[in-house]
C-alpha cells in the first residue's frame, strides 16, 4: 500500500518504535519535546505555516521562502568603491546620524552608543565640546536612524556621519547597495563609544587621506569579488565575524599593488601601515557583503527567512523577509565570553552593533567549524565549534556552497534562517562577538558568544502568520 | 605587598582567543590577582599599561613575542603562575578534539532529513501538542498515526480534511493499532499476512477480529484504526471511507472488513453506500447495529468480532469453515457451587471493544434489563486511566478490582479479556493470577463459588508466548474460550442457569 514499505517517525512513547524495527521496517525516534518552548497556541501557528504545497498557507511560505534564499545564495557583493557616507548612502542627509540596531532614541542609548554620537557631532563640527554635543543630541536638531534603514550596516555602536567614508558593495546580482564604515582598529575607537583627539585625528585621517587613497586604488583594481576572499578566509580560519585576520590579508594582497601606483607615496605607507595593524579591517567589508546579499532576500511576502539580527546595547532586534520593515525586539543580554586584563562581566554593556548580519547570512557563529580558534572565547574545544555550526544547520534552511567548511568535509555553512525553524526547535541562533565597555570611550573589554533571544523570532512569526490570515494568529 | 611581574616567550606566536583563554585560567591560579597574555604589539602593550602589568616589562619584546604579565601576591606565587602558563600554552595543542556531538532530531523537519522518504508518522505525544505533530506530518506528506488521545473533535475534523485533500491517513486520535504492509503500528497482534484489509474505529475490535482471522487461518494484508469518533455524525466516516477506497485499491487486498460501533445513521449509510459499490467483498460489523441494512447494502454482516472475521476468512478461504476449537464452555458445569443470591457477571475489560460487544451479546441473551443489571467495564475508560497507564500495559487495576468482585456476594462469574501483542504486557495472564487466587478464596472463605471465564485475544507468534498464557490460565481454574463473544454469552448463560434453577442443591 506503502510505496517503499513503512519509514516511521516516531514521536512520543519510544518503544512504539521496537516492533516496527522487529518488522524489519525503518523507524527513526525523535527525542520529541513539547515545540515552542510548550507553548502549543504558537506551535500550532508553526504547524500552520509548515510548507505544503497543496495549503495555501504552506504553499505561499515555502514559494517565498525559496524566492528569498535563491536571492540571498545567488547575491554577488563586489567592493566597487569608497566614498563620503553623505555622498553614497540614500536618505542620509542634514543632521542625521546613523546607528547600529532597530531604531532607538537618545534617551535610551545605551553609554558606547551615546560616547560614539557625541565623537560623531564633534568629528563633523556640529559641535565643539562634548557638552554641547550632548545638548544636541538631547535636542530636536539631530535625527537619528538605524543604519539598517539605509542599507548601511556598522559595527558596535555603528554611528555614521555624512563625511565618514564608507565602502560601497554591489550586490551585481540584483543591483542594490551596502555601505559601511572604515574599521577603526582596536583599542580606543569611535565604535566603542570613544571621542578622544586620537580617536578624532583617526576620522580625519580616514576622511582626507585613508579614504580617497582606497577610493583610487579602488578605481585602478576594479571591483572586488567580496564573496570569494570570504569563500577562501573560511578555509584560512577566518569565520568573517570575529576573525578576519585571512580575508584582509587576501583583501591587502589584492589591494597594495594598484594602492602604491596610485596614491602618493606619504599616503600609500599610511594606509598600508594601518592595514597590516588592523586585522579586522575586513570585518565591516564582511558585513556590507552579508547585507548587500540579505537586502536582497529582504521584502518576500510570505518569506519566514531572517533578513537581520541586530542590536543597539539595549534592544536585540530581528526582522523577516515577509515582515518588511517592521522590526521584532527583546531585551539584549551580556555575552558569555572572555575578558581582558583588569575588566569583567560587571564592567560590560549589553551585546551590541549590526554584525549580527553576519549570523544572519550564514558566516560568523554559523561558520563557527571553520574557526576552532574562536571557540576559545567561552573555553570550548574544536568538537565545540563543529557543534556550534552543526547545530544552526538545525534552524537553517540551505547550505551555502560557495562558504565550504573544511572540518565538516567542505559542507557549505548553514544559511537562511528560518524563523519557523528557531521557534519551533527553540534552538538560538549563535553570534560571536566583541564586548564593549559599559561606559563610553573605554573601548573593547572582550569577546565572546551572544545568543539571540527566542521572543523576536516568535513575534515576528505571529506577525507574518497575521499577514497571511493564518487562524488563530492576531 | 603584591608584585608586578613579566615573562617573555620569544617568537611564540599564539592567537589572541587562545591567550584570552589561558589568561582566564592564569587569573584563577592560587596568588595571582590579575593576569593578561598578548603578543607585544603597540595596540596591546597599551592595554597591559592601562592594566597597570607593564612596569619593569622588557622593552625589547615585540610583535612576535608573547609576554605574560600578571599581579601576584609575592614572587613565589608568579613563578608557579608563570609555569602554569607555560604549561597551558604546551598542552593547549594537544587538547584532545573528540567526537562531535550528533544531535538528535526533535522536530518532523529535523528527522525527514535523518531519515529522507519517511511516510508514517507515530504519534503519542500529550494531546496539547499532538494535533500541531499530526498537521507538520501530514503537510510533510506522511500517514499519520495518532495514538494521543485527548485531541478536540473540531481537531480531528481538521486533520482528517486535510488527509483526504492530501491523499493520506490520519489513523486516531485515540487510535491504538494499525498494521500496515505487514508492519504493527502502536499495539497489535503478529498475525499471518494475507488477503482481509480491515478498517476500524475500535482498536481492540480490530485486533480481536485480526487474531480470530489468523486463528480460522486466513491472513491479514492492512488493519486500518481510524479512532473511535470517525463515523460520528461531525467527523462524518471520513477516513473510514478514505480506508475503504484505499484497501479496495490496494492490490494485497480482496475482502474488506468494516468494524465499528453503531455510526450515526448518516454515516452508516455513506459508509453502506460505498461498501455497495465497491469491487471487492465487503463485511461490516457494526456491533449491534442494524444488520438489515447491511445486508441491504449487498456487504456482509457480522454481529460479532468473530462472525465477522469467520464470513471474512470464508470469502478468503472457501465456505464453510469449522467453528473454532475450545467449544463454548458448559455453563453447568461452571454453575455448581454457586449459591442462591449469585446473579451478577463482573466484566473486568482491558479492551473497550471487547467490553462493548460483551454487551451486545448480553442484551441479545439475556434481554437489555437483566443485561443492563449486569457490570461490564471498560477500565481503559479516561474516568479510569487518569494519571496511570492503560490496563493493557499495567495490571492494577484491574487486580484490585477482580479481588473486589470475589468479595461480592452478587457476583457469579468474573468476565475477562486478555489482550497480547506489542505494547502490551509481557505477561498478562500471569500478572493477573494472584488477584484471581485472591478472589476465589475470598468467594470459599465466604461459602461461595466463583466462575472466572476468559479469552485470549493473540496468536501464537505473539511475544507473550499464547500457548503459556493459556496454560496459565487454565492451571489457576479460569475457563477460556476462543472469543469474546463466546466469553460474553458463556458468562451470561451461568448467569442464566443460576436463575433457571433457583435455589441450587
Amino acid at each position: 500500500m506503502l510505496a517503499n514499505g513503512v519509514r516511521a517517525l516516531n514521536i512520543g512513547l519510544a518503544g512504539f518504535a521496537e516492533p516496527i524495527s522487529a518488522a524489519g521496517a525503518a523507524v527513526l525516534n525523535l527525542d520529541w519535546r513539547p515545540p515552542a518552548g510548550a507553548d502549543a497556541e504558537l506551535g500550532m501557528l508553526v504547524a500552520r505555516l509548515e510548507d505544503d504545497p497543496d495549503d495555501a498557507i504552506g504553499a505561499a511560505v515555502a514559494t517565498a521562502n525559496r524566492t528569498a534564499l535563491d536571492r540571498l545564495l545567488g547575491a554577488s557583493p563586489f567592493l566597487i568603491d569608497v566614498q563620503p557616507a553623505g555622498d553614497a548612502i540614500p536618505g542620509l542627509q542634514g543632521r542625521m546620524l546613523l546607528h547600529s540596531g532597530p531604531p532607538i532614541s537618545w534617551e535610551r542609548m545605551c553609554g558606547p552608543m551615546r560616547g560614539a554620537i557625541i565623537g560623531a557631532l564633534l568629528f563633523e563640527g556640529w559641535a565643539s565640546t562634548p557638552e554641547e554635543a550632548e545638548r544636541l543630541a538631547v535636542g530636536n536638531e539631530i535625527a537619528f536612524d538605524a543604519c539598517h534603514h539605509h542599507g548601511a550596516v556598522g559595527p558596535m555602536a555603528g554611528v555614521v556621519s555624512p563625511s565618514m567614508p564608507v565602502v560601497v558593495v554591489e550586490n551585481t546580482t540584483a543591483g542594490n547597495r551596502s555601505f559601511a564604515t572604515l574599521n577603526e582598529g582596536l583599542g580606543k575607537v569611535l565604535r566603542f563609544g570613544a571621542y578622544d583627539d586620537s580617536v578624532l585625528e583617526r576620522l580625519r585621517w580616514f576622511r582626507d587621506a585613508f579614504g580617497p587613497t582606497l577610493s583610487r586604488a579602488l578605481e585602478a583594481t576594479g571591483p572586488i569579488d567580496l564573496k570569494s576572499i570570504t569563500g577562501q578566509a573560511l578555509q584560512m580560519g577566518d569565520e568573517g565575524h570575529n576573525r578576519n585576520v585571512a580575508a584582509t590579508s587576501l583583501l591587502v594582497r589584492s589591494l597594495a599593488p594598484t594602492l602604491v601606483r596610485t596614491a602618493r607615496e606619504v599616503d600609500a605607507v599610511a594606509a598600508l601601515d594601518f592595514l597590516r595593524g588592523n586585522d579586522h579591517f575586513f570585518l565591516n567589508l564582511s558585513m556590507a557583503a552579508c547585507k548587500a546579499s540579505l537586502d536582497a532576500a529582504h521584502g518576500v511576502p510570505g518569506s519566514t527567512v531572517v533578513t537581520a539580527m541586530s542590536r543597539n546595547g539595549v534592544d536585540f532586534g530581528v526582522r523577516l523577509s515577509g515582515t518588511g520593515n517592521a522590526w521584532y525586539t527583546a531585551p539584549v543580554g551580556v555575552p558569555d565570553g572572555l575578558y581582558f586584563p583588569g575588566y569583567g562581566p560587571e564592567d560590560a554593556n549589553p551585546d551590541l552593533g549590526d554584525s549580527a548580519i553576519t549570523e544572519t547570512c550564514g558566516i560568523g557563529g554559523f561558520a563557527m567549524a571553520a574557526a576552532p580558534a574562536i571557540v576559545r572565547f567561552v573555553g570550548g574545544t574544536a568538537a565545540d565549534a563543529l557543534n556550534y555550526t552543526r547545530e544552526m544547520y538545525r534552524i537553517t534552511l540551505e547550505r551555502n556552497p560557495a562558504f565550504a567548511l573544511p572540518p565538516l568535509g567542505f559542507a557549505g555553512s548553514p544559511t537562511g534562517i528560518d524563523a519557523r525553524r528557531v521557534v519551533e526547535s527553540g534552538v538560538q541562533p549563535v553570534i560571536n562577538t566583541g564586548i564593549a565597555h559599559k561606559l563610553p570611550g573605554v573601548g573593547q573589554i572582550g569577546a565572546g558568544i551572544a545568543r539571540a533571544p527566542l521572543s523576536c523570532f516568535a513575534d515576528a512569526l505571529r506577525a507574518l502568520a497575521a499577514q497571511l490570515h493564518v487562524p488563530g494568529a492576531t | 605587598m603584591s608584585v608586578v611581574r613579566q615573562r617573555v616567550f620569544r617568537n611564540a606566536y599564539r592567537d589572541s582567543v587562545e591567550l584570552m583563554r589561558i589568561a582566564a585560567e592564569v587569573e584563577r591560579f592560587p596568588g595571582v590577582i590579575r593576569a593578561g597574555l598578548v603578543m607585544c604589539t603597540p595596540a596591546n602593550l597599551a592595554i597591559v599599561a592601562e592594566a597597570g602589568l607593564s612596569e619593569g616589562l622588557d622593552p625589547t619584546a615585540g610583535p612576535n613575542d608573547m609576554a605574560v604579565a600578571l599581579a601576584a601576591d609575592d614572587d613565589t606565587a608568579a613563578d608557579a603562575a608563570f609555569e602554569r602558563a607555560a604549561t597551558l600554552m604546551r598542552g593547549a595543542a594537544a587538547e584532545a578534539a573528540g567526537e562531535g556531538q550528533r544531535f538528535v532530531p526533535t522536530t518532523i523537519s529535523e528527522a525527514l532529513a535523518d531519515l529522507p522518504g519517511a511516510n508514517v508518522a507515530l504519534i503519542s505525544t500529550p494531546g496539547t501538542y499532538a494535533t500541531a505533530e499530526a498537521m507538520k506530518a501530514l503537510k510533510r506528506g506522511l500517514h499519520v498515526f495518532l495514538f494521543s488521545d485527548n485531541v478536540s473533535i473540531e481537531d480531528e475534523i481538521e486533520l482528517k480534511q486535510l488527509g483526504v485533500l492530501k491523499g493520506l491517513l490520519v489513523m486516531g486520535p485515540d487510535c491504538g493499532t494499525a498494521i500496515l504492509d505487514g508492519v504493527p503500528l502502536g499495539f497489535a497482534n503478529e498475525v499471518r499476512r494475507g488477503g482481509v484489509g480491515l478498517v476500524g474505529a475500535s482498536g481492540t475490535g480490530l485486533q480481536q477480529v485480526t487474531c480470530l482471522l489468523d486463528a480460522f487461518g486466513a491472513g491479514v494484508s492492512q488493519a486500518i484504526g481510524v479512532g473511535g469518533r470517525d463515523l460520528h455524525e461531525e467527523v462524518g466516516g471520513l477516513m473510514m471511507l478514505a480506508a475503504l477506497e484505499r484497501l479496495v485499491a490496494d492490490q494485497g487486498t480482496e475482502v474488506v472488513v468494516l468494524v465499528s460501533k453503531p455510526p450515526a445513521p448518516s454515516v452508516a449509510a455513506k459508509v453502506l453506500a460505498a461498501a455497495s459499490t465497491a469491487t471487492k467483498p465487503v463485511v461490516v460489523n457494526f456491533l449491534g447495529g442494524d444488520a438489515e441494512a447491511i445486508r441491504a447494502s449487498g456487504a456482509h454482516a457480522g454481529t460479532t468480532f468473530e462472525e465477522a472475521a469467520q464470513v471474512a476468512a470464508g470469502l478468503i478461504l472457501g465456505s464453510p469453515l469449522p467453528p473454532l476449537e475450545d467449544g463454548h464452555g458448559n455453563p453447568a458445569e461452571l454453575a455448581a457451587g454457586l449459591v442462591p443470591g449469585q446473579d451478577r457477571i463482573a466484566g473486568l475489560y482491558s479492551g473497550g471493544s471487547l467490553a462493548s460487544e460483551a454487551k451486545v451479546v448480553l442484551k441479545g441473551l439475556l434481554g437489555a434489563e437483566v443485561a443492563g443489571a449486569q457490570q461490564i467495564i471498560d477500565l481503559g475508560d479516561d474516568e479510569y486511566t487518569v494519571g496511570r497507564p492503560h490496563p493493557m500495559i499495567d495490571p492494577r487495576l484491574r487486580s484490585e478490582k477482580i479481588e473486589e468482585a470475589g468479595g461480592d456476594s452478587r457476583v457469579a462469574v468474573i468476565l475477562l479479556d486478555i489482550v497480547l501483542g506489542y505494547a502490551s504486557h509481557p505477561d498478562p495472564a500471569g500478572a493477573l493470577i494472584p488477584a484471581i487466587e485472591a478472589a476465589r478464596e475470598a468467594a470459599r472463605r465466604d461459602g461461595r463459588g466463583l466462575a472466572v471465564v476468559a479469552s485470549l485475544c493473540g496468536t501464537v507468534h505473539d511475544l507473550q508466548g499464547f500457548v503459556g498464557q493459556r496454560a496459565i490460565l487454565a492451571d489457576a481454574g479460569v475457563r477460556l474460550v476462543a472469543s469474546n463473544a463466546r466469553a460474553a454469552r458463556l458468562a451470561g448463560l451461568v448467569v442464566q442457569h443460576t436463575a433457571m434453577r433457583g435455589v441450587p442443591a
